[in-house]
């Protein structure tokens, strides 16, 4: 191993821990009143390693030379794909924060910082080429994302937010190490390949508890089904922007994580856990649709909408080929563009005061008081619903194109049935906003940020979206034959 | 023979404290009883020949971490006077425990000397080179292969300490500073004022 090599891999790492020290080090001699100039820094930083991980994207890096430190870490193209999404994703809900905490007087200049350790610990998950990798980067986002969450003191909810998202974070964590002891113990190694090479004779029975508890742990990080328990509550409680933060980077950082230990450590046993993948798809996708139903606060809808979400997600780790992987990486880019646009749009909600508005009744009519803005959040919850001109509904389509091909039939008819349960919360919104008595509640100004953040997030999602699909199919099938090249 | 003798009181004592310590109604004995589960641990490592993990075991465990939980835990509300009242009733009891725990370490120590417990070569990686500490084959591993790793911890524990001061320092503004270039600055005749009262009167401030 090449040390001056591994240390030119990990540059993107770099870049944002130095920011993140330096900036830390501005927060601490500065104070709150340079939290304003701490968010543009931090965002450019976030966005420079955005580029600096682009071209191994756009080169379709893989295999050996991507691998720093002894194959712990390793940044070939499918890491770029998951880091570019991360890095944007947490760059926006840097942008959109500072409107959001000023009313409460609670913008402080530690936000943006842990919002780059964050960043930084996500881009180690969806890295990582061995379970101490993993493990140090899910504590090093999890342990940002507890802070972030009870970040708006004078509120109890965000408090209990954070209280229950450290607790129950900590009881995963537990058990995710509890498995990665268990596979540590019966092969011998804790690198994905060399698991790989140890399990080629088989799963014994001790080994499949571990596959079963690691399992477990990631679940519960990607809020599948039955370990969903905490979303609602942490999405509602948390600050807003945080939602946002929670609902996006994590996402797509955690699920890139499962791909990589699924297919990478246990991608030849995969006969072993497809079942249960299988089985927490559907459960997600149904729960997360039933839930949502009786809700009556859009940010604890918004949490059930990201489960049924991930569900459908994990349709595409349940089938196991590049296909699948391809088809995962498409709907998360198209479910960050969605869910970004939506807590955007419930942040642009404000009565006559400022103050938030985020229960549901209070929007009907905003057609009428709020055209511009009603008709975002309709595209929106259209393009979730997967109606068909939006751009949500290309990633259902590769997902279910992915588990057709893999003679997934069963799994692709359940999974399309359930959809359509799903669509009906999206749709009552839709006909709240439209053709309910106006409530006259959401009167408020938006930042102007909010607007240019809503109106990106729109485009891209808009039928104009299918312009990019052969592009972004190209870039997604190349992160996923570099996901499968490992093998 | 030796070895086997220590092994079983070894792990027999750190399974049946360990067991006490949840099952003890009260928290300050809980602690006691996990400071002599984490002590047999560390006789269990010395046992396989991990000495540097079983003082570890002991420095950080037992006596920082173990020590701070009994902090805690006498922050709680417990009675001391009831928890005293049994001390001459309890006293051989106590003895008996100081023994246990003498004669654990005199066969330790027999059983250190004696060599290491073989549990099966390690290999590949995780053998220690020859020729090396234990502590010497850590450092090289730790500040050497998983040098990344390490750093990666460094910025974990630096998250935690951030939050913690996120979560926990309130600025209050009731609250006033020392200003020392103002003290400093002060001359004597802005501070002081030479006033001649009358008989009989008093000053004015």
């Amino acid at each position: 191993m090449d040390w001056s090599q591994s240390l030119r891999l990990i540059a993107p790492e770099e870049t944002l821990s130095i920011a993140g020290l330096v900036l830390l080090l501005v927060a601490a001699w500065s104070g709150d009143k340079a939290s304003r100039l701490i968010s543009i820094l931090a965002v450019a930083a976030l966005v420079a390693a955005a580029f600096l991980v682009a071209p191994a994207l756009c080169a379709g890096a893989m295999g050996p030379e991507t691998s720093a430190f002894f194959g712990q870490f390793r940044a070939d193209a499918f890491a770029s794909f998951a880091k570019i999404l991360i890095y944007l994703s947490a760059a926006a809900s840097l942008v959109i924060a500072p409107a959001f905490f000023e009313r409460f007087k609670a913008m402080r200049a530690e936000y943006p910082v842990l919002v780059l350790f964050a960043a930084l610990g996500m881009g180690i998950m969806v890295s990582a080429g061995d379970l101490v990798t993993l493990y140090i980067g899910l504590e090093m986002n999890s342990l940002a994302a507890y802070v972030l969450a009870a970040f708006l003191r004078p509120d109890d909810r965000s408090a209990e937010a954070g209280l229950k998202y450290f607790v129950l974070g900590a009881l995963a964590s537990g058990i995710l190490l509890f498995g990665m002891s268990l596979i540590y113990g019966f092969t011998g190694t804790v690198s994905f390949t060399g698991i790989n090479a140890a399990l080629a004779g088989g799963l014994s029975h001790g080994a499949l508890f571990g596959v079963v508890f690691i399992l477990v742990g990631l679940a519960f990080k990607v809020s599948a089904v039955p370990f969903h328990m905490w979303t609602p509550d942490v999405y509602e409680g948390a600050p807003t922007p945080v939602t946002t933060f929670f609902a996006t980077a994590p996402k797509v950082a955690a699920l890139g994580l499962t791909m990589r230990v699924m297919l990478d450590a246990f991608g030849d046993q995969a006969a072993a856990w497809q079942q249960i993948v299988v089985f927490i798809a559907l459960a997600s996708i149904v729960v997360g649709a039933l839930g949502a139903i009786g809700q009556s606060n859009i940010k604890r809808l918004m949490a059930y909408s990201s489960i049924n979400n991930v569900g459908f997600i994990l349709i595409g780790l349940a089938v196991a080929t590049p296909q699948g992987a391809s088809a995962m990486l498409v709907y998360l880019a198209i479910y960050v563009a969605m869910t970004l646009g939506g807590f955007v749009a419930v942040l642009m909600l404000k009565d006559e005061n400022g103050a938030f508005v985020e229960n549901i009744p209070s929007l009907a009519g905003l057609s009428r008081t709020r055209p511009a803005l009603a008709l975002g959040l309709a595209m929106i919850m259209f393009s979730l619903a997967g109606i068909p001109p939006l751009f949500g509904f290309w990633g259902k389509f590769v997902v279910f194109q992915a588990a057709v091909q893999a003679d997934f039939i069963a799994l692709a008819a359940l999974g399309i049935a359930a959809s359509v349960i799903g669509a009906f919360y999206y749709i009552k919104i839709v006909k709240i906003m439209y053709f309910d008595e106006p409530a006259d509640v959401v009167k408020g100004e938006s930042d102007i940020w909010h607007k240019i953040i809503l109106v990106a997030c729109v485009v891209f999602i808009s039928p104009l979206g299918y312009l990019l699909a052969k592009w972004l199919g190209g870039l997604a099938d190349v992160a996923a034959a570099s996901l499968f090249f490992a093998l | 023979m030796i070895h086997v003798f220590a092994f079983y009181l070894f792990a027999v004592l750190t399974v049946g404290s360990g067991a006490i310590t949840i099952l003890s109604r009260n928290p300050v004995h809980s602690v006691l009883w996990l400071i002599l589960a984490f002590f047999n641990a560390a006789g269990l490592m010395v046992l396989v020949g991990a000495e540097f993990i079983a003082m570890l075991l002991v420095i950080v465990y037992v006596g920082a971490v173990a020590v701070l939980f009994l902090f805690v835990v006498m922050m709680l509300n417990i009675d001391f006077a009831e928890l005293r009242a049994g001390f001459i009733k309890n006293f051989p009891l106590g003895v008996l425990v100081a023994v246990v725990l003498l004669a654990e370490m005199v066969l330790g120590i027999g059983a250190y000397r004696a060599g290491a417990m073989e549990l099966g070569t390690p290999d590949g990686i995780g053998a220690t080179p020859a020729g090396m500490t234990n502590i010497e084959a850590i450092g090289a591993l730790l500040y050497g292969r998983y040098l990344f790793l390490f750093e990666a911890a460094g910025i974990i524990l630096l998250i935690a300490m951030i939050g913690a001061i996120v979560l926990t320092l309130r600025q209050r503004s009731d609250v006033r500073g020392q200003n020392i270039g103002k003290q400093i600055s002060r001359r004597p005749q802005d501070a002081t004022r030479n006033v001649n009262p009358e008989v009989g009167k008093g000053v004015t401030l």
